[in-house]
């Protein structure tokens, strides 16, 4: 594990999301190869990159789903490495899946109520009692995550709470992956494609909300996304990967002419060029 | 069925209006609910048991168990009653560990053992230790729920497969400690060995002996709803959603903020202190604990009571303990309700086939069926020599059923010898040949074979199964599940689960 060393820039603008150095291997296949990576608090950072480019490994290691082979990962100033993700999780970043893994089987507001467990107190022995002290703190759980639904308007409101997550549409799903990972009250949101699947009106509808999400839910954002449309209409900046290698990062007209990113997408240059 | 559902041509009516277009969201979301509608004659219970409120539901079961000691004797209240009881709460601490957090157990068993020698060891004569069950219940909870802690803590890394192997081992880890290890502790050994401890106190409460059946009942019934009121309210707090977000998807679990590893142990403790609870109270109540009370069998039954019942679900637990331990006491070798058996049997039978739609079917193979089993009666004792119909049925009964069976089923006279020797063998492979013959036949021809297959089936029934009881009864049970896992794959009151991506 490093020593956490503030670096000059480091001084002006402490990163809310700090990594430096991190490498992590599979076997003998580098995944991510030596990455520095910092997000700013209120930041919506977007991460590209062709398939395979490590995208998903990075939000792997950020959230302790495995550790990094080296390296560090700081979240506002504390290391994350060696953590298990729930610990993670209740230092304050949260994320979605890129292939959805809702609690298939619970309600929908259940899996928002689910993942508020970290921030909550009762133990089974008052559970079995239903203290006052119980019922208060399950209303105000309840309340959390009627809070967080409502953040997406008609979408998952009224008679979906109650119904079970298998029954919404796979945008829906995605919309309720992000209210149950807003529901552990995170610091920073990540998001592993959240346009994946969706039409276009969908899309349009989800670079909107996580504008919303910085806007007036204060999150910081970091978020894997193929769709240029959403990384255009969202990103204060752009980070490439290739190859766990950081090709490029800046603007998003920065990265999306660099020659090494246009390389990179080949065949998919034209949505680059858009 | 109030609606017959082979009337074709008939349009189905205009839907009401109120009623959300077909393909829409809130359509898909009523379908549950449209299909319950369906269901007719059970609508109604079904209506009422979803609309009685929790607290109704807990009154209606000890309602219920209450009435039992006022009808039944002292001996079916202790079997039907006190095991049935006695069951239930067992099979509510494995659904903690199995229904809530699917974990899957199958050293459980041992818990409740463990709970059981506990007890023998702290109140009988074989230390000269006489404590009072104020004493003996929280001590033997406390050490079933640190075995717990043990066996959890050593297989919270393992999952599936694994875990239900390991769990294993330890049920038989304990099986051989209690009876064949047997270590000598104060010149006596700690567990009896097979012969077990004999001659346990009743529980004892500041000085008010439990001493009859019925008292041991009436605690039992409390028992059981202060755990099923606990456990309920256990489910529906954050532990309860911890364990089903668990249960679902572990890893999105633990990444959203719930300690995975801790709520395994959790639910193997909470499980292993219900069933430490349980083996003290059937300790008390049949005076002496053999380590052949706690293996593999009774892990199948608690498994079928689970199972059947509806994974996850309390009532459910409790109506499929009250199945399951009902019938396999009839089935017991010393149960002496031979009728009761047989209703068991053919009823069960007749249930399966009322399952086939539409309904006409099953009307035209149970008459087709008893049809064929007067004509070959018939034909077999108008051919053959009188000995291969004048067996007696191998369970006795009233004798009216007894002589209806004897006019329809070809039973060879028990002690005849002659070409039917080895009739048992070929009835067995007879009806193997049959069922395997009916599953690779469709439509008519189906049907057609069902009919000989079935009558096989009474007769094996009749010549052989009724007089080996405990097979019979797992055999039963087997039956039960399958139709089950067709007709209701979630259980009798559980809620049904969905697997997709």
């Amino acid at each position: 594990m490093a020593e956490p060393q503030p670096s000059p820039e480091s001084t002006q603008t402490k990163p809310l999301l700090e990594l430096e150095g991190v490498w992590k291997s599979f076997g003998g296949l580098v995944v991510i190869d030596n990455l520095d990576l910092a997000v700013n608090e209120n930041e919506i950072v977007s991460v590209i990159g062709p398939n395979g480019a490590g995208k998903t490994t990075l939000f792997n290691l950020i959230t302790g789903i495995y550790p990094p082979d080296s390296g560090a990962i700081r979240l506002d100033g504390e290391s994350l490495v060696g953590l298990p993700p729930h610990k993670i999780a209740r230092r304050g970043a949260a994320r979605t899946f890129q292939t959805l893994r809702l609690f298939l089987n619970m309600t929908v507001i259940e899996n928002v109520m689910a993942s508020q467990y970290g921030q909550t107190k009762v133990g089974i022995a008052r559970a079995m009692l239903r203290t006052p002290g119980m019922r208060r703190e399950e209303r105000e759980i309840r309340a959390r995550a009627e809070e967080k639904l409502a953040f997406f308007g008609e979408r998952l409101m009224g008679y979906r709470w109650d119904q079970p997550a298998y029954s919404l549409s796979y945008a829906n799903r995605r919309r309720l992956e992000i209210a149950r990972a807003m529901a552990t009250e995170p610091r920073i949101l990540l998001l592993d494609e959240p346009a994946a699947g969706m039409n276009p009106s969908e899309t349009h509808e989800i670079t909107e909300l996580i504008g919303k999400l910085r806007d007036d839910g204060g999150y910081t954002i970091l978020v894997i996304e193929h769709d240029m449309h959403v990384v255009e209409g969202i990103s204060d900046r752009v980070v490439a990967l290739d190859h766990g290698v950081k090709i490029a990062e800046g603007t998003f007209e920065a990265v999306a002419t660099n020659p090494r990113v246009v390389e990179a997408y080949l065949g998919t240059s034209a949505a680059v060029t858009k | 069925m109030s609606e017959a559902p082979g009337t074709p041509g008939v349009t189905p009516p205009p839907g009401d209006p109120t009623e959300s277009r077909i393909g829409v969201d809130s359509w898909v979301a009523q379908a549950e609910g449209r299909r319950a509608r369906r269901r007719g004659p059970a609508r109604l219970l079904a209506r009422g048991w979803e609309w009685s409120p929790d607290p109704v539901k807990l009154l209606l079961f000890v309602g219920l168990a209450s009435t039992l000691p006022f009808w039944l004797n002292e001996g079916d209240l202790f079997n039907f009653g006190l095991f049935t009881l006695l069951y239930v709460a067992l099979a509510l601490g494995l659904n903690v560990v199995v229904g809530f957090a699917g974990l899957l157990d199958l050293g459980y068993v041992a818990f409740f053992g463990i709970g059981a020698y506990t007890y023998a060891l702290l109140s009988s004569s074989h230390y000269g230790i006489h404590w009072p069950a104020e004493a003996t219940i929280p001590i033997s909870m406390a050490v079933a729920a640190l075995a717990g802690l043990i066996l959890g803590s050593a297989s919270r890394r393992l999952l599936g497969d694994y875990l239900a192997i390991v769990t294993l081992f330890f049920l038989q880890a304990f099986a051989a400690f209690t009876n064949t290890a047997n270590p000598t502790v104060h010149g006596v050994g700690l567990t009896g060995g097979p012969n077990g401890i004999a001659n346990l106190d009743p529980l004892t409460f500041f000085g008010y002996k439990l001493n009859s059946t019925k008292q041991q009942y009436f605690f039992l019934v409390i028992v059981v709803a202060v755990v099923a009121a606990a456990l309920h309210f256990i489910n529906q707090s954050r532990t309860g959603r911890a364990f089903r977000a668990l249960r679902e998807d572990p890893l999105a679990a633990e990444v959203m903020s719930i300690p995975v590893n801790r709520l395994k142990l959790l639910a193997f403790v909470l499980g292993a202190a219900i069933a430490g609870l349980c083996g003290t109270i059937f300790a008390a109540s049949f005076t002496a604990v053999t380590a052949g009370s706690f293996g593999v069998p009774l892990l199948i039954l608690l498994y079928a009571i689970i199972i059947l019942g509806g994974l996850g679900s309390i009532a459910g637990v409790i109506l499929g303990g009250f199945v399951i331990n009902i019938s396999s006491q009839f089935l017991a070798p010393q149960n002496d309700h031979p009728d009761v058996k047989r209703w068991l049997f053919y009823g069960t039978i007749v249930l399966i086939v009322a399952l086939m739609k539409p309904w006409y079917r099953a009307v035209l193979v149970l008459a087709a069926t008893i049809a064929f089993g007067y004509a070959v009666h018939a034909i077999v004792s108008a051919t053959t020599v009188a000995t291969w119909t004048t067996g007696a049925p191998v369970a006795a009964g009233s004798r009216s059923i007894r002589d209806g069976i004897q006019g329809w089923v070809v039973m060879p006279h028990a002690t005849a010898t002659g070409p039917h020797v080895n009739f048992n063998t070929c009835l067995y492979i007879g009806l193997v040949v049959a069922a395997v013959t009916v599953r690779s036949l469709s439509g008519w021809w189906r049907l057609a074979a069902l009919v000989p297959t079935l009558y096989l089936t009474a007769m094996v029934w009749e010549n052989i199964l009724a007089q080996n009881p405990s097979v019979t009864a797992l055999i039963l049970f087997g039956a039960m599940l399958i139709a089950l896992m067709t007709v209701r794959p979630q259980g009798l009151l559980g809620t049904a689960r969905v697997e997709i991506v």
